[in-house]
């Protein structure tokens, strides 16, 4: 069965590249472009995985992390956060929010497939 | 019937008692349990105030004038409340100084002068000996009409008895007799008498408790109350006008005047002030005196009224002396314990005030007249004796002797002219000379020697023509002529109208006129001319006591050499080799020294010498006999000026440490502060740079992750190929882009810019930015609108600089410019000072709340994908710096929904602000 990963960011570029990484890589993509959208998303699409940017409009990668966590119907959903925010308190704080993993941008594409991979546990 | 012998013997057991006291508590003191130091005591020894004149004189005053007996006592009440503040001071001056009379005070206080010791010590000679002529009168009658008891026989006139037969004469003897037995059995440092004031606080009791037993008896046994009492007085027009003071102004005078000599007399009778001051062992007892001595006044007065109105009704004819009724009415009612006791009582007051009086004037008369007269006289060579403690005893035993006899010429002379109040009252008015000198002595810094010396002088002469005189003529000593007719028949020169004041009591007068000339030449002369240097340490000493307590102080005034083997067997030759030797070893263990030898005849050491000298022999002469034997270095004006600032510049300094360590805290606050701010900048600093990082790591970002998918996959198709790629492209000059504004941005703010300042006209700026955005015009098919005024002024900024500003103006509303009918309009105008050009767009708008962020570094305003505005968040801020470098300033005015307007204004006229052609770093 093919797992669904949501890209969440606000960078039209970045989206894109993660969008063709991650179909290429045979996943279903879906895409959202700030807090809100993101919540929507999972509520909508109940993706496996979040790839999660913390600097967002409207609710930031915290907060989504965070509701995320809070809701047990959404336990499941493994989140990866990427994030342009390379400082230890950040990364602590997304993995103090309930973070599977925090990658920092930028990022190495093999790295973070194989870590996608090794969280949906397909590795 | 009480024979004679039975008084005498009952008198003299008496004294024995007293003598015993005394013994006693001279003894404890040696032994080093002091049985004065005890604020009872000392409050009832100050009771010494009242002596017969209180005991027998108030009820005979009572009986003409009424109440005219209280202000006598209203005045020390009114002082006692003053205590706290001026006798306080007067003890602790006295103190430091060992001062052991108020001849020695005065003397010291202006500069250790001898002149002005043995002035005040004649003043206080002539002006007391009535006051003691007044106790042996008051004593030699009431032994006179005890003897005839039960009959009541008032005693013949004072002088008209043969010499022999005067009672008054041995009674004087007898009180010289145990005055000198009491007060100069040895001589001691301090000048203290500790048995003395033991036995004061003794007969203080005694003739209260006489007073009481009389006043009790007549108001209760031969009466029935106080209110039967007044009744019976009413009935007797003569009595009923005593319940009241006379309604005159005169008498308001007359007791305004006694309230003021009593105030003054308290503390400056020389017995007042060697029991309140010399005699004082710890200042705190001062505390219950202030209470405790007006209610002693009060209840030793509450009975003279009834007693008085008694007397006056049981005696109506008027042949018994209203002075004797205390004696009298006890006698006429054949109580005749109750009248020994009164005699006894009597007797308590007199021997009290004599013997306190006496030592203090003895004192003085030694210290201040006597002996610096002596030590002058070369020819007597008391400089080679090695003893002279004897000298000063057998002087002071003569003084006392000479001075009771004095008392009893006056007594013979004057003594029946006046009433007992009469007599006491010449005496407070030649006491209260002494208050000028003193009280401006304690409080003002001013006050010099020869201001004392005129003042004194002054008022002591006019007491002498308008009291002490006319109290002589009186008794027919003097013809009566001169107070009648004036002195040479000059009318304005009558002793009791002087200058023609008429209207007021002989005591009134007298102390107006005197303390009028006295205040007046004190003030005067002192003010003529500036204290010298003695006066001026004296003087500081005194004033500011509170200030200088410690003696440390005393002895900065003092310079020269010494040596402890001259000192020594000097000191010795006052106080006894043995005393002198136990007082400086004393002194040496106290320094920690184990023997003599090693004492430093320092300063400190000659002033501790001087000191204790000056318990003997007083200060001045003190002064003196030191300065013999030690070679003293004047110390000049100016030193002691010196010295004195030192110790205001000390003050000066801890207020200066004190405003230091506000400012200190101040500063600190200050501090701590900036550090906060610098810590927000570091934040702030911190936060930009975790900005600038993000903002690099984002198109970083989109680079690597289409690099590495190409590099992987080389057959990436076509599209995607061009795609990604032109998406790297894009991201490195975004990159790029970011990276020059964030140099450029730090530049301008460390101020290294490169600024190239010329004229410019700012049309020009504004065409050739439009030139360079006209493609983006293009693209997005936006309306330009174009509204410049021509003749615009050039303005003085950097042409590339201003055209950054302009692309970027335009940029911006380009980019958020209605996506279908975009409209962009740029205005250009010129005001007086000033030219402004408008950017105008018809976008969504700015939100009042984002209207000043955007202004701040990296912050964008946008919220969706497709709204996240393309910039780096720069080129606002740096636009902003760069007009405001050039004096004018960037704005943006919006309402949300119909676009927004970003506008400048540069100044003209930049002459001003020097901004020639240059280029700037």
């Amino acid at each position: 069965m093919t797992k669904r990963i949501l890209i969440v960011d606000d960078e039209p570029n970045i989206v894109v590249s993660l969008e063709f990484l991650m179909k290429r890589e045979g996943f279903e993509v879906a895409v959202a472009a700030d807090g809100e959208a993101a919540l929507k998303s999972v509520e909508e699409k109940k993706p496996d995985l979040v790839l999660l940017d913390i600097m967002l409009p409207k609710k930031n990668g915290f907060e989504v992390c965070q509701t995320i966590r809070a809701n047990p119907a959404w336990q499941s959903v493994r989140i990866v956060m990427l994030t342009a925010k390379g400082r230890d308190t950040e990364v602590a704080k997304g993995t103090a929010l309930g973070a599977d993993a925090y990658m920092t941008k930028p990022f190495s594409t093999k790295d973070l497939i194989a870590q996608v991979r090794q969280i949906l546990g397909e590795s | 019937m009480l024979q004679g012998w039975v008084i005498a013997s009952v008198s003299f057991a008496y004294l024995g008692v007293l003598f015993a006291i005394a013994y006693f508590g001279d003894k404890r003191a040696d032994a080093g349990r002091s049985v004065i130091a005890n604020p009872t005591i000392y409050a009832l020894s100050l009771a010494v105030y009242c002596t017969t004149w209180t005991f027998y004189g108030s009820v005979g005053r009572a009986a003409s004038t009424g109440i005219g007996f209280l202000p006598i006592y209203l005045g020390p009440t009114l002082m006692a409340g003053l205590w706290w503040f001026v006798m306080l001071k007067i003890i602790r001056i006295s103190k430091a100084n060992r001062i052991t009379s108020i001849a020695d005070f005065v003397s010291s206080r202006y500069g250790k002068s001898q002149l002005l010791g043995g002035l005040v010590t004649v003043i206080a000679v002539i002006g007391i000996i009535p006051y003691i002529s007044l106790q042996l009168k008051a004593v030699s009658n009431s032994f006179t009409i005890l003897l005839h008891y039960p009959e009541i026989v008032m005693p013949a006139r004072a002088g008209a008895q043969p010499l022999l037969q005067d009672s008054a004469l041995y009674i004087a003897m007898i009180l010289a007799a145990f005055t000198i037995l009491f007060g100069t059995r040895h001589l001691d440092a301090t000048e203290r008498h500790e048995g003395m004031v033991a036995a004061i606080a003794f007969e203080s009791l005694v003739k209260l408790l006489a007073f009481l037993a009389v006043g009790i008896f007549v108001t209760f046994g031969i009466y029935n109350g106080f209110g039967d009492i007044f009744d019976r007085a009413e009935l007797v027009p003569k009595l009923k006008s005593l319940m009241t003071v006379a309604d005159t102004g005169a008498s308001y005078g007359s007791w305004w005047s006694l309230t003021f000599l009593s105030m003054l007399s308290i503390m400056f009778l020389p017995r007042q002030f060697q029991i309140a001051v010399v005699e004082n062992v710890n200042e705190r007892h001062l505390a219950r005196a202030i209470w405790l001595f007006p209610l002693y006044l009060l209840l030793i007065n509450i009975f003279v009224l009834p007693i008085a109105v008694g007397g006056l009704l049981h005696f109506p004819d008027g042949s018994v002396d209203a002075d004797t009724f205390v004696l009298t009415l006890p006698m006429a009612e054949r109580q005749e314990a109750l009248a020994l006791f009164v005699f006894i009582g009597g007797l308590s007051a007199a021997t009290g005030m004599v013997i306190v009086e006496t030592i203090a004037l003895s004192t003085m008369v030694c210290n201040d007249l006597v002996m610096p007269v002596l030590l002058r006289w070369k020819a007597l060579r008391l400089q080679e004796e090695q003893d002279l403690s004897w000298l000063l005893l057998s002087i002071r035993r003569w003084a006392i002797a000479v001075i009771l006899l004095l008392g009893y010429i006056y007594f013979r002379a004057a003594g029946e002219a006046y009433a007992l109040v009469g007599i006491g009252l010449i005496s407070f008015a030649a006491v209260a000379q002494f208050a000028p000198a003193i009280f401006g002595g304690i409080y003002w810094k001013g006050g010099t020697r020869q201001g004392a010396i005129a003042g004194l002088l002054a008022g002591f002469a006019v007491w002498i023509y308008t009291l002490l005189l006319p109290s002589f003529a009186k008794s027919g000593w003097l013809s009566l002529d001169f107070i009648r007719e004036g002195l040479f028949g000059v009318a304005l020169l009558k002793p009791q109208q002087l200058f023609g004041l008429t209207g007021l009591d002989e005591i009134s007068h007298s102390l107006f006129w005197s303390m009028l000339a006295n205040i007046g030449c004190y003030v005067a002369v002192s003010l003529r001319k500036r204290p010298d240097v003695v006066e001026t340490s004296q003087g500081t000493l005194f004033v500011d006591v509170f200030r200088h307590t410690e003696g440390a102080e005393r002895s900065r005034f003092w310079r020269g050499s010494a040596q402890v083997q001259d000192l020594l067997p000097l000191i010795g030759r006052f106080l006894g080799p043995e005393r002198a030797r136990e007082a400086f070893l004393a002194y040496a263990r106290r320094r920690g020294l184990a023997s003599l030898e090693q004492l430093q005849a320092n300063a400190d050491l000659v002033h501790f010498a001087e000191t204790l000298l000056a318990g003997a022999i007083g200060g001045a002469s003190a002064r003196v006999m030191v300065a013999s034997v030690v070679k003293e270095e004047p110390l000049g004006i100016d030193e002691v000026m010196n010295i004195l600032d030192e110790a205001s510049q000390v003050r000066a300094y801890s207020r200066q440490l004190e405003q230091k360590s506000r400012e200190l805290e101040a500063a600190t606050a200050e501090l701590r502060a900036a550090n906060e701010r610098l810590k927000e900048l570091d934040r702030m600093k911190d936060d930009f740079m975790s900005t600038v990082t993000h903002e690099l790591r984002t198109p970083l970002t989109s680079i690597r992750a289409f690099s590495e998918i190409l590099l992987e996959d080389p057959k990436t198709n076509l599209a995607n190929r061009r795609k990604f790629l032109a998406i790297i492209v894009k991201e490195t000059e975004r990159l790029t882009r970011l990276i020059n504004q964030v140099l450029d941005m730090a530049k301008i703010e460390s101020g290294n810019a490169e600024w190239h300042t010329a004229d410019i006209d700012l049309h020009e700026v504004i065409e050739e930015s439009l030139a360079a955005t006209s493609s983006l015009f293009g693209d997005k098919r936006i309306r330009l609108e174009k509204l410049l005024a021509e003749g615009v002024p050039r303005v003085r900024a950097d042409r590339d600089r201003l055209i950054q500003v302009m692309l970027n103006l335009l940029a911006n509303a380009v980019k958020f410019c209605d996506e279908d009918r975009g409209c962009v309009t740029v205005r250009l105008s010129a005001g007086s000072d000033a030219v402004r050009v408008d950017v105008e767009d018809n976008g969504p708008g700015i939100a009042e709340a984002d209207q000043h962020t955007i202004f701040e570094k990296f912050r964008q305003v946008g919220d969706t994908m497709t709204a996240k505005p393309q910039g780096t968040g720069l080129g606002l801020p740096i636009s902003r710096q760069i007009i405001e470098h050039f004096g004018g300033r960037l704005w943006v005015e919006s309402n949300p929904g119909r676009g927004a307007t970003f506008s400048f204004i540069l100044p003209l006229n930049r002459e001003g602000m020097g901004q020639e052609e240059r280029t700037e770093k």
